[in-house]
């Protein structure tokens, strides 16, 4: 039986003091209720629990945590996920600004849009693969800055009919890490010298790797999500501005 | 050493949360504070402030001048002054309550005034100019009455602002005893500007108000170009620009609010050259003529006129804005919470675009004095605005 807390009321450094004694005792799932704007939610957990939250979580949900999982039946606010390093956040809703920011590993699937920066400097090392897979539409500066990781971006699942898939600036300044977006995205949405790619057989079968877990968090059907093509952008080299200050 | 560590700040954003109703029905005061206290730790306790429209329906017709005093004499000065150049129905001092955390708040009265302003003046000014005068009226009270400060001078609203954290100030000041159509609210932290009593938002000028969330930096810039039209900033706080440049484009030059918006938050040149002709001539002009009224910076604002509500976010959003819809209830925060704890269940709930104004206005003929500055979907809008989402 998964331990219930009703966070109606309460303040955030309780909640989390709450939760952090339930997990020293051995608890290991949760179900947060009424959750409204609460910060830090399992931020710097490094145990592998479950947490459900009903409502919507504050800034900062599972920053710099190691291991947990997180399933928001909701919408986030900014820095959801902000340079977490392990575990996953599952978000049925919406997601803000910067969610992912400077994250070194595990997952965050969103269902529906997100904001502005999403995914901004996040990083890769050998084996720690971030991944953030959005079903819906992304703001400007996706992926800003990326130096590892993968961003999925689907387009389809989408409160806002009239936006164009992605904003502009996406991938500006990325030099490693890898943006794939379903359909098409014009070289001027682009951050400067990224262009456009074919995906190989390899960007195939990860992306149907990533997408099948996608669809089975959110009950989707991947063949749907796969009839149309991906782009890809990557880094044209790993130092984009490597003579910017030597001329 | 230690000194220094005391002075080392709590990293945090100002808070901001606005409603309206589009039929102009009111609002008790408990919903704007429980949303701003929602967002308490967006702020730090030196600063917060309400706006409130439709609060004075026995004065609609008044300028309702809050203003602010250090000590006694200022109020005497003011007073003499409007006796000179008003006809005041009435005065009182404004309500307050003794709050715990609340130390040596200033003196607040508000006086309801029509500028004395007619017979062959009026004949040959045209009536529009009243709100001119009004304008002028509160410059010389901020600049040549030390200190006193008008903290409100629109018709049918004020605002009420001060030093402590949203609860201590709605506390202080009541209210939870005002209802209005349309609620501003602010939770400040202030960055680089002192946290002082005429420094917390909203800043006001007639009936305008503003909450902001974010850091000017075209302040100089923009405190200059004023100071061309008559608007002199004595309240130390870059915000204070922001209501007077939506006197200036809005009111005295006529620019749709739309408009207006694009030369606040206007878009990169390269998205104009890649604009539709009209759309870009447009642009271009705006960028031109009112480079001068440019903010720069980051910000999210909250703008609320007699007859509308309207959120706006820097042109690369550096700073959060959410917006719900309910009914005929619209709401906008720097945190969707901030909106969830007094309306737990919206039918709408959006994150509006960078540099894309999300403008309210009431249902036509709702209230008295209504105010209305849409450009209108018909004449097609040039700038980039999110009236709503599918409309």
């Amino acid at each position: 039986m998964p331990t219930e807390i009703d966070a109606k009321d309460l303040h955030y450094r309780d909640l989390n003091r709450l939760l952090r004694a339930k997990i020293a005792e051995g608890e290991r799932e949760f179900i947060l209720r009424n959750v409204n704007g609460q910060r830090y939610i399992a931020a710097g957990v490094s145990e592998k629990v479950r947490l459900e939250i009903y409502g919507t979580p504050g800034l900062d949900l599972g920053a710099f945590m190691r291991g947990p999982e997180i399933i928001v039946h909701g919408n986030t606010q900014d820095g959801a996920g902000n340079t977490m390093d392990e575990g996953k956040i599952v978000i049925h809703g919406m997601a803000g600004d910067v969610v992912g920011y400077a994250m070194r590993g595990g997952k965050i699937h969103v269902y529906s849009d997100v904001g502005y920066r999403v995914g901004i400097h996040m990083k890769a090392y050998i084996d720690k693969v971030p991944v953030i897979v959005i079903g819906g539409k992304a703001g400007d500066f996706l992926g800003e800055y990326m130096a590892g990781g993968i961003i999925i971006l689907l387009g389809m699942f989408s409160r806002y009919p009239e936006r164009p898939i992605a904003g502009i600036y996406l991938g500006t300044g990325m030099h490693g890490g890898t943006i794939y977006v379903r359909g098409r995205v014009s070289e001027h949405q682009l951050g400067l010298g990224l262009k456009p790619h074919k995906l190989t057989e390899e960007d195939e079968a990860l992306l149907r790797r990533h997408l099948s877990e996608y669809c089975e968090d959110f009950n989707l059907d991947l063949e749907e999500i796969m009839k149309e093509p991906f782009v890809k952008i990557e880094p044209y080299t790993h130092r984009p501005y490597g003579k910017l200050y030597a001329y | 050493m230690d000194f220094l560590r005391g002075l080392s700040k709590d990293i945090s954003g100002c808070g901001l949360s606005g409603v309206i109703h589009r039929k102009g029905e009111l609002i008790p005061g408990e919903v704007i504070v429980k949303s701003i206290c929602c967002q308490e730790e967006r702020g730090n306790g030196l600063g917060a402030g309400f706006a409130a429209y439709g609060i004075y329906p026995d004065f609609a017709d008044h300028y309702a001048l809050h203003i602010m005093a250090d000590h006694k004499k200022a109020l005497e000065e003011v007073e003499e002054l409007l006796a000179h150049r008003t006809y005041m129905a009435h005065e009182e001092p404004i309500p307050t309550r003794r709050t715990p955390g609340i130390e040596n708040p200033p003196l607040f009265k508000r006086y309801f005034v029509k500028p004395k302003y007619e017979g062959e003046v009026r004949e040959v000014c045209g009536p529009e100019d009243e709100d001119d005068y009004m304008v002028s009226l509160v410059m010389e009270i901020n600049t040549r009455i030390p200190g006193a400060y008008v903290i409100s001078s629109g018709k049918n609203m004020g605002a009420f602002k001060g030093v402590g954290f949203p609860a201590q100030i709605a506390d202080f000041f009541r209210i939870e005893e005002y209802r209005a159509f349309i609620w501003t609210a602010h939770n400040r932290f202030p960055t680089n500007t002192p946290g002082w009593w005429g420094g917390a938002h909203p800043f006001t000028i007639l009936d305008w108000s503003i909450v902001h969330n974010g850091e000017i930096s075209s302040y100089g810039t923009n405190r200059r170009y004023l100071e061309m039209f008559g608007y002199h900033c004595t309240l130390l706080t870059d915000t204070e620009v922001v209501a007077y440049l939506l006197d200036l484009l809005i009111r005295r030059h006529g620019l749709p609010i739309e408009v207006a918006c694009m030369a606040l938050a206007p878009p990169f040149w390269e998205e104009i050259d890649r604009m539709p002709e009209e759309e870009r001539e447009l642009a271009r002009a705006v960028r031109t003529v009112y480079g001068a009224a440019m903010l720069n910076g980051p910000f999210a604002i909250l703008f609320a006129y007699n007859g509308g509500l309207v959120g706006l976010n820097d042109r690369v959003k550096l700073r959060p804005l959410v917006a719900a819809e309910k009914g005929d209830l619209v709401y906008m925060a720097s945190e969707e919470a901030a909106i969830r704890a007094i309306c737990p269940d919206p039918d709408r709930v959006w994150a509006p675009k960078a540099g894309e104004p999300v403008i309210v206005e009431l249902e036509p003929g709702v209230i008295p004095n209504q105010r209305s500055y849409l450009r209108g979907p018909e004449r097609g809008t040039g700038a980039a605005a999110c009236r709503y989402p599918g409309e």
